[in-house]
């Protein structure tokens, strides 16, 4: 059956690159991946770009700069489904830690003539901007979620969404939980499952890397943290302020914990 | 008669024989180990690979191994871990599909395992296994996977002597002595007399693998020392739980305050349910690949403490956190009653352990107990 293969583009707002890579990561199922769809555009690979419209648009990368004000609503246009994914693209990334600040403060540091770095005050998620399909969270996300995503939208599937927390794949793999037996502050109660609870099956607490999972109680945990494990005000800032920084649930939970507290 | 037998002494040397023997009929002999710090159920030889004066610290939402100087094998109460994993894997393959040319054909997976001999099962993970067998194999539908691996273990229970911090199985009857449903249950004694186990039977497959190793009657005073050790474990619970008049009480006070309260800690992470030996629930996970000629069904173990878990046609019927931790807690302990006319607790203690945050079931209840119920006594 000579259908004309969908296709799909993948597309870089400002990110690390990590969930295209991800993409290359792929092996075996790069290739099949060719084969079900025509890669009209991906940076991270090739330089080849075919025009729009396009049936699946990947977005990575947050929207931090002026230009990509304009980029954002036109990959929108092009895109019959958008996929935001990572947590650049889905929350504003790690670069979203200026939105707590004045970005003239590191660009003046960091720049020699920082006027020449137009950047926007904060760092955004698509979502922000235009209407996402789907969002995959994590950094980046496991590539297992963007192939069934992919295959989802290929064969009219239901696209597959399992809230909730990193726990449930923790204690599926069997790991014993480092929070209770270690003492280690981990964020897995309150963070978005996907990774398959990597960093407790290396006896390292989660640091939140999927972003907040439904309904999570941060404060609870927090609390927690404080009280039985003796972390610090400035730890658990710190904590909740990392690669999902700009997402409202961690983002509350580490304004909650500022001294002096936040005006207003 | 399935009935116990007198008891019998078995010595280290014999308990030592009795594993190799298990071994040697082809069973997988599962047992507690230790492994970088973390105490869990893993594949053993024999009695060298058992810890060695190991003890557990537990309390709410805390977890410490202690090291002893003693020869105790099994000188603690339980684990994160119970032994559902090995009945009820958390990730199973349900069936697998291709697509040729003349449509798609279905496999199912091949689980020919070999039958497990499980040794150190506590009373409470025993009750546990007799509460899943009631949801899995009395029902109108019989789960046949865990029927198979369930009816071919070999059980080698071990009675508590230490009981824990957040155990309470004496309120419940469960534990700290296995009554039944064990082939073998020893209980561990280091003595002036030495370090010997007394044995009782609970199966012809128990007395049948006794015969091969060497044992003898235990002496009436061996008898003694067991109970009185057992006795005074039953009065070191770290926790109680009133039953008495509970399932009506919960009933009646489903608005109850406390169940907001405790939603101000609860993380609705699922940690609870995800240890408890005897929570069942699952979800099924269909994937496909890319090419869309190959899907597969799993079967995954899921809690009632995500929205998801209570989603039908347009919402959650448990969107809250209050009334997903109601849930999890009626249903251990009430409607579990009438869903199949026992407990869906055992008293094991381990959803108070192993909360992130500590929420211990014991005192949830004691403050539901606390006021509430009218309007007019709600009949
Ligand atoms: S180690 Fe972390 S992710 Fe795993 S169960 Fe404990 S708290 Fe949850
Ligand atoms: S509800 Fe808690 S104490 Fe009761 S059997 Fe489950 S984990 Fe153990
Ligand atoms: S308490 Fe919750 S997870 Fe456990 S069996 Fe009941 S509904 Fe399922
Ligand atoms: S009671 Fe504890 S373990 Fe259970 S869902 Fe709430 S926070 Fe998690």
């Amino acid at each position: 059956m000579p259908r004309k293969k969908p296709k799909l583009a993948v597309w870089k707002f400002t990110s690390c690159d990590g969930c295209q890579l991800s993409l290359l990561y792929l092996d075996d199922e790069l290739v099949e991946l060719a084969e079900c769809v025509e890669i009209a555009y991906f940076p991270e690979a090739s330089r080849r770009r075919l025009p729009g419209p396009y049936d699946i648009s990947l977005v990575e990368g947050s929207v931090s700069l002026p230009e990509h004000l304009e980029e954002v609503q036109r990959v929108r246009r092009l895109s019959r489904v958008l996929i935001a994914f990572g947590t650049c693209a889905t929350s504003g990334g790690i670069q979203a830690l200026r939105n707590f600040t004045d970005v003239g403060d590191y660009a003046r540091l960091v720049y020699e003539r920082p006027e020449l770095i137009p950047v926007l005050a904060e760092s955004t998620p698509i979502s922000q901007h235009v209407p996402v399909d789907l969002e995959l969270q994590g950094c980046p996300p496991h590539r297992g979620q963007v192939v069934a995503a992919v295959a989802a939208c290929l064969h009219g599937a239901p696209p597959p969404r399992t809230p909730a927390s990193v726990c449930l794949e923790c204690k599926r793999a069997g790991h014993i939980c480092v929070l209770v037996s270690r003492g280690l502050p981990c964020l897995g109660p309150v963070t978005q499952a996907g990774c398959g609870a990597l960093c407790p099956g290396c006896h390292r607490p989660c640091y939140g890397c999927f972003g907040p999972k439904e309904t999570p109680k941060t404060s609870s945990l927090a609390r927690w943290f404080r009280e039985r494990l003796g972390a610090k005000e400035a730890e658990l800032v710190r904590a909740f302020r990392l690669f999902y920084a700009n997402a409202p649930a961690f983002r509350l939970e580490s304004e909650a914990h500022e001294e002096p507290p936040r005006p207003g | 008669m399935r009935g116990r037998s007198p008891a019998l002494t078995l010595t280290l040397e014999g308990l030592q024989a009795l594993l190799a023997e298990l071994r040697r009929q082809g069973y997988s002999l599962l047992g507690p180990s230790l492994v970088q710090g973390d105490f869990g159920h893993r594949e053993i030889r024999g009695v060298a690979d058992l810890p060695r004066g190991v003890g557990m610290e537990q309390e709410a939402g805390t977890f410490r191994l202690v090291f002893r100087e003693d020869a105790e094998l099994f000188g603690y109460p339980v684990g994160q871990p119970s032994w559902k994993p090995v009945f009820f894997p958390p990730s199973r393959l349900v069936w697998q599909a291709v697509r040729s040319a003349g449509g798609w054909e279905i496999s199912l997976p091949r689980e020919d395992l070999p039958p497990v001999a499980l040794l150190g099962v506590r009373p409470c993970d025993l009750a546990a296994m007799e509460v899943l067998d009631r949801v899995f194999l009395r029902g109108p539908y019989v789960e046949r996977s865990y029927q198979a691996r369930r009816e071919a273990a070999f059980i080698v229970a071990v009675n508590c002597t230490r009981p824990g911090g957040t155990c309470f199985c004496a309120s419940l009857g469960t534990g700290p002595r296995a009554r039944e449903g064990f082939d073998l249950a020893l209980t561990e004694m280091v003595t002036g007399e030495g370090h010997w186990f007394l044995v009782e039977t609970g199966s012809d497959a128990g007395r049948a693998l006794l015969e091969t190793v060497p044992h003898r009657q235990a002496t009436a005073a061996e008898v003694e020392a067991a109970s009185r050790a057992l006795a005074a474990a039953a009065g070191r619970m770290g926790r109680h739980l009133e039953m008495v008049g509970l399932k009506e009480h919960l009933y009646e006070n489903y608005e109850h305050r406390h169940w907001a309260e405790v939603a101000g800690r609860c993380l609705t992470c699922g940690n609870c349910a995800m240890v408890c030996p005897t929570c069942f629930c699952h979800h099924l996970e269909d994937s496909l690949n890319l090419r869309g000629d190959r899907a597969s069904r799993r079967r995954v173990q899921d809690v009632c403490f995500t929205v998801a878990h209570s989603y039908i046609h347009g919402g959650s019927v448990r969107p809250t956190p209050w009334s997903r931790y109601r849930q999890w807690l009626t249903h251990k302990l009430a409607t579990w009653q009438e869903q199949f006319g026992c407990l869906g607790c055992v008293g094991c203690g381990r959803c108070i352990t192993w909360c992130p945050v500590g929420i211990d079931l014991t005192a949830e209840v004691a403050a539901l107990r606390r006021g509430e119920t009218p309007p007019a006594k709600r009949e």
